[in-house]
């Protein structure tokens, strides 16, 4: 397979707005001829609709949720950056593409971080005009924070509900055509394969998850905004449906996947309480501004916090990071709460550290403190019983978002053609780790203000053949699909989907989660398949096809995070350097921090499906870097 | 803790339901929906087929979670969606009884699962501002006074779970729609549609079959996000002020 990136060349600054000059624009009168099916209603894949469906295009978007305004961009709390420069202190285009470049360790393309550095100005404007309630200052003006150790405000935000009032914005906007006819939406109907025909994405197979129908829809061309496949590890900060099927399914069509490896492990989440445990909760990272982290310095301490004296304990990040502190990465600081879990001193359940904020109650005051942190500090009393205020809270890093995804070119299309990936589902923007607030500029610059016009050129240059549903390669596609749900049903075994998932997540986190090495990678490798095999023997899903079953949803899900888990720790056992979310333990300085290998790493790894019982094929895309060079991170 | 649930299972739309109950073992530190799982691991290992219901991001934000506990919309704890609802909220012993929404416009798809795509076409119908991607000026060029700028995002923090039309004795969808008129109209962007949103939204409720508002106050009471009723106020005075300012085909197309 050749990957072509597309990248422009010459001057980083001229560089989207020339290649947009050259994609060939299609005739207004000709836009209502052509149909684009857009999966997934996120922030991506919502405002993409939209957009495509505002232009003019005839658009079809499906979601696995009952309503578009549902998916998991939702529950973003932080912010959305943007190169705004409001606040006068330095900011700019450039740095927020340096900043972007450095924080996800030279592990992504310098022209769509310079791109999306670009757009992202855009955004704030678009979501104003919108009715996004952004935080205001009493001028009227935007508010701005600072965040995840960026060194300037640059941080638009709504309450704790950034990703909320993002995603209804662009909802609203979907709704809007859906009410004008523009937009057929199909929500309750998940993806379930690809329909490839003559090389090219012309539809795709779904199953109606409240009749249980399996049905195909044609069209001109195919976006995935499905989000990212963080369920794999079971445990996630995720929403429970979110799922890798759509990005598998097309996986196996053709399409390839990227750096699957890179994932994000946020710090402060709540930690584990039992085996029933479905989810985990995250807490968001701005309580590192003013909670001291620490632990006891003795191991297996079980005396209660407040019995533990100043000078038995160990605040490890101040310790070990003095010039950054409690404020380090995301990746850093999970990675020290590991360390310590590990030598035996963890609290709570052992998988646990404390985030003590009596030093900022006596500086702020209680109140001080409930002004700034209130909603978090209830939510946690909420979930754990336990009172933030007078005893330290617990916290443990938690799988929060994936890097990796499907290969995209600079038209944010996949090696399939006229197959588009945008948001979390693709690999192109955060390199090997994604800083804070950057998640949700990346879904709306895909959604709003890139596929849009990138789409329109693949429009206008292919020749495609009208299709229909009664296609032969539909025709396989939708028996393809019966076969595997008759298999779920027919299986008849002892053993819930559940406890597979949990046992997957399970083997995934501890081989493949925050630290790697090439022994247990190994090890996965080798139970991964023991375990897919008993799965397809001994699962045990219940009632029919035809009808609303969530356990045969989960089972189709689950199958695939079966397969992907394994091309998950193949890419992980590949890359023999440590880069921002994968850390190698192989390959670190003799302190302890990611030692990167930019002679032999400096790729993006896209793996190429060539067939069932085959190895998958490594494609390799070269980065090279002109303007932010290589280098070192260091907090210390 | 050990726990007795009456929970309702219905096949699907078109067949009765009923009432059946089950035992259930929890631990404190459960959710309510981890408590719902664990029956449901039973269930199913059992041979029996497990209870659906609608859930995703168990953070309270998502607003697809939400069933009647005890004839209370999310159950007893306040401003809580049922999947931050803890077991400690409970005693050991306790008899719990779990119904779905129970609305006209919201009928029951399977057990507690029910269809609330309603609320989808009141939002299509004018729950939007009007701003195709890339028209918007400069993000500062609006100035937005800060009290309403609070205001609106109170209004805006609305999750449409369907909870305060389940608690609403006339199954009215008044703090919805109100929570997305007094959203739109407190910002200055929302000022050229203003009159036309609520005369079309109002229209969709009607025919959509939910009931009429008539102040009760049960659906403040049960929302997650604690909107106040001062949203129905606002949506109230908007819709009368629009039936007698707009003029013309707009309204009357409408039927008002």
């Amino acid at each position: 397979m050749e990957l072509k990136s597309k990248c422009p060349t010459g001057p980083i600054e001229t560089r989207w707005e020339k290649y947009k000059f050259d994609l060939k624009l299609v005739n207004p009168a000709n836009k209502r001829k052509f149909n684009v099916i857009m999966v997934g209603s996120g922030l991506a894949g919502g405002s993409a609709a939209a957009s495509m469906a505002e232009l003019g295009y005839n658009v079809k978007c499906f979601c696995f949720q009952d309503s578009p305004r549902r998916a998991h961009s939702i529950a973003a709390q932080g912010g959305i950056n943007a190169a705004k420069n409001y606040q006068n202190d330095g900011d700019s285009i450039f740095r927020l593409f340096y900043d972007t470049v450095k924080g996800g360790d030279f592990r992504a393309r310098e022209s769509n971080v310079y791109r999306l550095a670009q757009i992202s100005v855009n955004i704030i404007d678009q979501c104003v005009a919108q009715g996004v309630p952004f935080a205001r200052e009493y001028g009227g003006t935007l508010a701005n924070r600072s965040f995840g150790g960026a060194q300037v405000s640059r941080t638009f935000y709504a309450r704790g509900q950034t990703g909320q009032q993002l995603l209804i914005g662009a909802y609203q906007a979907l709704e809007r055509q859906i009410g004008m006819g523009k937009v057929q939406m199909y929500p309750r109907t998940e993806m379930l394969d690809l329909i490839v025909i003559d090389g090219k994405a012309r539809g795709i197979v779904v199953r109606n998850l409240v009749t249980g129908k399996v049905e195909s829809h044609v069209a001109d061309a195919v976006v995935l905004g499905t989000g990212g496949y963080g369920n794999v590890f079971y445990l996630s900060t995720n929403a429970k449906g979110s799922n890798c099927t759509a990005i598998w399914r097309a996986y196996k069509r053709g399409a390839a996947m990227a750096n699957p490896c890179f994932t994000q492990i946020h710090p402060t989440c709540i930690p584990v309480s039992g085996d029933y445990q479905s989810k985990l909760t995250l807490m968001s990272e701005s309580l590192r501004n003013d909670g001291r982290i620490w632990v006891p310095i003795k191991k297996g301490d079980k005396r209660p916090p407040s019995q533990i004296p100043e000078s038995e304990r160990d605040y490890y990040l101040e310790r070990r990071y003095p010039s950054f502190g409690n404020l380090v990465p995301r990746d850093v600081a999970s990675r020290a709460a590991k360390a310590v879990c590990d030598e035996g001193r963890g609290v709570g359940s052992g998988l646990g550290v404390y985030l003590d904020f009596a030093d900022a109650i006596s500086r702020l005051g209680k109140q001080g403190v409930k002004e700034r942190y209130s909603n978090l500090f209830e939510m946690y009393e909420r979930i754990t019983g336990e009172d933030p205020y007078s005893v330290p809270m617990r916290i443990y890093p938690a799988i929060h978002y994936t890097m990796g995804g499907l290969w995209v070119d600079y038209n944010l299309m996949t090696t399939v053609p006229g197959l588009y990936s945008i948001g979390e589902a693709n690999f192109s923007d955060h390199g090997a780790n994604r800083l804070g607030a950057s998640a949700l500029m990346q879904g709306l610059a895909d959604g709003y203000f890139v596929l849009p016009y990138t789409i329109g050129d693949y429009l206008a240059t292919t020749k495609l053949e009208k299709v229909s549903t009664d296609h032969p390669a539909v025709r396989q596609a939708e028996a393809g699909v019966a076969k595997r749900t008759k298999q779920f049903l027919d299986a008849k075994g002892k053993r819930t989907v559940a406890s597979f998932h949990r046992e997957l997540g399970k083997l995934v986190w501890d081989e493949c989660g925050m630290a790697r090495n090439e022994a247990g990678l190994k090890r996965a490798l080798t139970r991964i398949p023991e375990l897919r095999e008993e799965f397809w023997k001994n699962v045990n899903v219940l009632g029919h096809g035809e009808e609303l079953n969530q356990a045969l949803e989960n089972a189709g899900r689950v199958a695939d995070f079966l397969e992907f888990g394994e091309l998950m720790c193949m890419d992980a056992l590949n890359r023999q350097e440590s880069c921002g979310g994968h850390f190698r333990e192989e390959f670190q300085t003799p302190d302890g921090e990611a030692l990167r290998n930019d002679e032999q790493y400096s790729y993006a790894a896209a793996w190429e499906f060539a067939g069932p019982d085959k190895a998958p094929i490594l494609n390799k895309e070269p980065l090279t870097f002109d303007y932010v060079h290589p280098s070192q991170r260091s907090y210390k | 803790m050990k726990l007795t649930l009456h929970i309702w299972r219905q096949k699907n739309a078109g067949q009765p339901g009923h009432m059946a109950v089950y035992n259930v073992t929890a631990s404190e530190h459960m959710s309510f929906l981890e408590m719902l799982d664990v029956l449901n691991e039973e269930l199913t290992s059992k041979g029996e087929e497990p209870v659906a219901f609608d859930h995703d991001c168990r953070e309270g934000i998502c607003g697809s979670c939400g069933f009647m506990i005890n004839g209370i919309a999310h159950g007893p704890q306040r401003g809580t969606t049922v999947c931050q609802l803890h077991m400690r909220k409970f005693k050991d012993g306790d008899v719990l009884y779990l119904e779905p929404w129970r609305a006209r416009a919201f009928p029951v798809i399977r057990d507690l699962v029910v269809d609330r795509s309603a609320f989808d076409r009141i939002i299509a119908s004018g729950g939007f501002i009007t701003a195709p991607t890339g028209s918007g000026p400069d993000g500062n060029a609006i100035p937005v006074p800060k009290t309403n700028a609070d205001l609106a995002m109170d209004a805006a923090a609305c999750i449409g779970c369907g909870a305060c039309v389940a608690a609403c004795p006339n199954a009215a969808a008044a703090l919805f729609t109100g929570a997305k008129i007094s959203h739109l109209g407190l910002l200055p962007q929302g000022q050229p549609e203003r009159e036309q949103r609520v005369l079309s939204m109002v229209a969709t409720v009607k025919e959509e079959m939910f009931g009429s508002c008539t102040n009760i106050g049960e659906c403040e009471a049960v929302c997650p996000k604690e909107i106040k009723l001062e949203v129905i106020a606002r949506m109230n005075r908007d819709y009368l002020r629009a039936s007698w300012t707009t003029r013309g085909e707009a309204a009357r197309e409408d039927g008002i």
